[in-house]
């Protein structure tokens, strides 16, 4: 079966016939080409696939395009400005390496980015408990935790 | 994943006639057991019956002393609740100890308790402060809504519209998280009110159950000591890799004090 979606990626609109099975994740990787969003698990549990969905962070590998239709989609792609110039949270994992291979990085990103505003003054314990849905196999985290303290506080 | 057939009706009656007499069609909630279930193969669903559109099924209202949640609300949605937080603030916490940050943000109530993981959160909190699961035909008591391992008293084509809390004198809850996936490895709900005492767990058996020793224990002396001091039988409960029934059975009357102690 086939079914319209329209939503808005990264200020965008847009519109696309897909099949009723599609993840979002293939959408924005397949059909939009936004590679930034990666897939490690497929299975809901490593959070790469992270992007917000009306300013919440989700697994888009676990949830359908069809579920996004009418919604404000913001992917990795999406928080830089227009000029190159990083978004601060990215601007603080490059700071404070937060990252090593890279690949969790998006995900990371777009899950600290919704705590912006909702924990300020975070803990390094709050940040871990708010970051349990991501898994990183490189850093063992401590950067990730500094980078993202520093990233709220920007 | 198979290929599907997506269906967006737009009022409950619809959703309940597309699911009547079709096995194969599926409730869609939040889509984070039922999807991840289908990707895995362990769910052969060919309809999914998207209820996000339906009016009135999301939200949280206080009446009279009772919190009534709305099937569609979601687990983040809970947690944050103002009003849960001043009247239950056990359930709000239980709502945020669900999985991780991006599974709250989509989960739902309704969808939890009505796919009945032995080892989810929600039925400890309904079956522990013996609410009440309204659907778009009845409303059932909790202690006849979970009959078994992901089995419930939901007949085909009914749908979970909202459940109503009681508010209680005090409440506490308190899960032992398998590390891995965040679910209870064992999970205790106590709560104290007009029903009495009541102590449900979740985790630790095919399905959430009132430990009815630790029942006693606290309704003739409501303290962390007199919970902890139950021994309760490892017959009946689970053993897995994660943990032995013996180790389950004892965890039981340990995190029923802890709940004690959390619910002050
Ligand atoms: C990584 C991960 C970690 C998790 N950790 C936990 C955890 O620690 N604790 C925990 O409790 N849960 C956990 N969960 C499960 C999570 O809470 C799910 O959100 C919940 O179990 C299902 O809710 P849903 O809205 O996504 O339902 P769906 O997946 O959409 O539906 C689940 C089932 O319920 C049926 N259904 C849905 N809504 C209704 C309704 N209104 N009436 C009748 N039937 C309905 C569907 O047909 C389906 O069979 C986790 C999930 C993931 C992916
Ligand atoms: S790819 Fe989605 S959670 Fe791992
Ligand atoms: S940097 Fe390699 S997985 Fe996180």
């Amino acid at each position: 079966m086939t079914v319209n979606v329209t939503m808005k990626v990264n200020g965008q609109s847009v519109t696309a016939a897909i099949a009723a099975s599609t993840l979002l994740v293939d959408f924005i990787r397949e059909h939009l080409r936004l590679t930034g969003t990666h897939v490690g698990c497929n299975t809901a549990q490593c959070g790469a696939c992270t992007v917000h969905v009306n300013g919440r962070a989700v697994k888009s590998c676990n949830l359908l395009a069809a579920q996004a239709n009418g919604a404000e989609v913001t992917t990795i792609e999406g928080l830089a400005a227009a000029d190159g110039t990083m978004h601060p949270m990215q601007a603080a994992f490059k700071e404070h390496h937060g990252l090593q291979c890279g690949f969790c990085t998006p995900g990371m990103v777009m899950s600290a980015c919704e705590l912006k505003g909702k924990l300020p003054n975070a803990t390094d314990e709050q940040i871990r408990e708010a970051l349990d849905g991501n898994m990183c196999r490189c850093t063992g985290y401590q950067n990730i935790v500094k980078a993202v303290k520093a990233g709220l506080a920007a | 994943m198979q290929a599907i057939q997506l269906h967006q009706p737009a009022s409950l009656a619809d959703a309940a006639k597309l699911r009547s007499g079709n096995d194969d069609a599926r409730f869609l909630a939040g889509g984070q057991s039922l999807l991840a279930a289908m990707k895995l193969g362990l769910n052969s669903a060919t309809d999914l019956i998207n209820l996000a559109a339906l009016p009135d099924l999301a939200g949280i209202k206080v009446d009279g002393n009772r919190i009534v949640i709305g099937a569609m609300t979601r687990h983040a949605d809970v947690a944050a609740n103002a009003d849960v937080k001043r009247l239950i603030p056990a359930l709000a916490v239980l709502a945020g100890s669900i999985g991780d940050r991006q599974v709250r943000n989509v989960g739902t109530l309704g969808g939890s308790i009505a796919n009945a993981d032995p080892a989810s959160d929600y039925p400890a909190a309904v079956v522990g402060l013996g609410a009440t699961v309204r659907t778009n035909q009845r409303e059932i008591a909790a202690d006849a809504f979970f009959t078994g391992l992901y089995e419930t008293a939901l007949q085909n084509g009914e749908i979970i519209t909202a459940v109503s809390f009681p508010v209680p004198e005090k409440a506490g809850y308190v899960k032992f998280k398998a590390p891995a996936s965040r679910f209870a490895l064992v999970g205790v709900f106590v709560s104290k009110g007009t029903g009495g005492v009541r102590v449900a767990v979740t985790g630790a058996a095919g399905s959430v159950f009132r430990a009815a020793g630790v029942e006693a224990a606290l309704a003739g002396n409501w303290s962390a000591a007199a919970a902890k001091a139950v021994k309760l039988s490892a017959d009946n409960l689970n053993s897995d890799l994660h943990a032995t029934a013996e180790y389950r059975a004892h965890l039981i009357p340990v995190l029923a004090s802890r709940a004690v102690t959390a619910a002050g």
